[in-house]
């Protein structure tokens, strides 16, 4: 007969358990995500920048020119240079926050619940907006609500859309975007998980069902490995997004 | 056959408001999160099928289409994620 397979309520998969009082994995996993990052660039930075790099920094380097090269030229050309270091970091720990959903032990990437990267949107929203501000002073809501080049008839709706799509739509759809994608690779690791472990032990009289556990074990093994892509591609998504926003704010409208 | 449609009566009667409250609602998330996926699926397609020519008759401007084509999955995909979360929503809140 038919055995139903007993999928745990979502609670279950996302909510820890405190390891001290408002302290649970997902914060172990973000701090510990920012030491790596912080101890990693020290320690590069502690050899000689005169010499050819080796080993830390060689990697270091590498991870700044990557952002330098892929990110920030193809997006916002030499102006954006001096950006490299708060998209650097974006990157970086967003990455890091990502990828311990693959990882034996912790199994959980900290970006699964919405807080990180709700902060993290907040936190690109307040940088795009204050840039805007200081390059063309309170112009940049001007211009937002009532844009050049449109005809007069279309400004109020487009200023309208222009307005919800830049100061709320932006946002909630960064946050919902690496909040989504890593929930839904979690959900998915997880139901091949089940899957494989309902099988390989189910009580059932038909014996043949059993050696049929290594199917959905195929397909956790190959999830894995694309979810290891999910969590670069994702920190590479927000982080050239975040670019081309602060972008936009920064010479949107000097043409005109 | 007669002993499914049996089967099938006498579980409905047996099933409280709640449990058809779930039942819809899960069929309801699946509906969903299939509607939602059927646009951006229709657009990621088109928009990596097209990149791939480009950048194929201008080897040289990949770099650049490249980072286009990722911008504009990441806009496609947003549609397809809301959905998902929506699942999410109607299946478990």
């Amino acid at each position: 007969m038919f055995f139903a397979l007993e999928f745990p309520p979502i609670n279950a998969l996302l909510r820890w358990p405190d390891i001290f009082p408002t302290f649970n994995k997902i914060g172990l996993i973000a701090v510990l995500s920012a030491l790596i990052v912080i101890i990693f660039y020290s320690m590069a930075n502690r050899q000689s920048a005169a010499l050819a790099p080796t080993g830390v920094r060689n990697l270091a380097e590498t991870s700044v020119e990557f952002i330098e090269e892929g990110i920030v030229m193809q997006t916002m050309g030499k102006a954006g240079l001096n950006w490299t270091p708060l998209l650097l970091s974006l990157f970086l720990f967003i990455f890091l926050c990502n990828i311990p959903g693959v990882i034996p032990v912790f199994q959980m990437p900290a970006t699964a619940r919405i807080a990180i990267p709700l902060a993290l949107s907040l936190l690109v929203w307040v940088v795009y907006i204050g840039t805007g501000l200081k390059h063309q002073g309170v112009g940049y809501f001007t211009h937002l609500l009532w844009p050049p080049g449109v005809p007069t008839a279309l400004k109020p709706l487009v200023g309208l859309i222009e307005f919800v799509s830049t100061i709320l739509v932006t946002p909630f759809s960064l946050t919902v975007r690496l909040f989504a994608n890593l929930l839904a690779g979690h959900v998915l690791l997880v139901t091949f998980g089940l899957l494989t472990e309902a099988l390989l032990f189910a009580r059932t009289s038909q014996v043949f069902l059993v050696p049929m556990s290594v199917l959905p074990f195929i397909m956790l093994v190959l999830m894995t490995a694309f979810e290891v892509l999910v969590a670069v591609l994702q920190a590479y998504i927000f982080t050239i997004l975040a670019a081309v926003y602060i972008n936009n704010s920064m010479a949107a409208h000097d043409e005109h | 056959m007669e002993a499914l449609s049996i089967l099938a009566q006498q579980a409905e009667e047996g099933l409280t408001a709640a449990d058809q409250k779930s039942i819809a609602a899960a069929a309801n998330a699946g509906f969903a999160y299939g509607l939602a996926a059927i646009g951006p699926a229709i657009g990621i397609g088109y928009l990596v099928g097209k990149s791939v020519e480009a950048m194929a008759r201008q080897p040289e401007a990949a770099g650049m289409v490249r980072t286009t084509m990722f911008l504009g999955i990441a806009f496609t995909e947003a549609l397809a994620l809301i959905g998902f979360v929506v699942f999410i929503l109607l299946k478990f809140a």
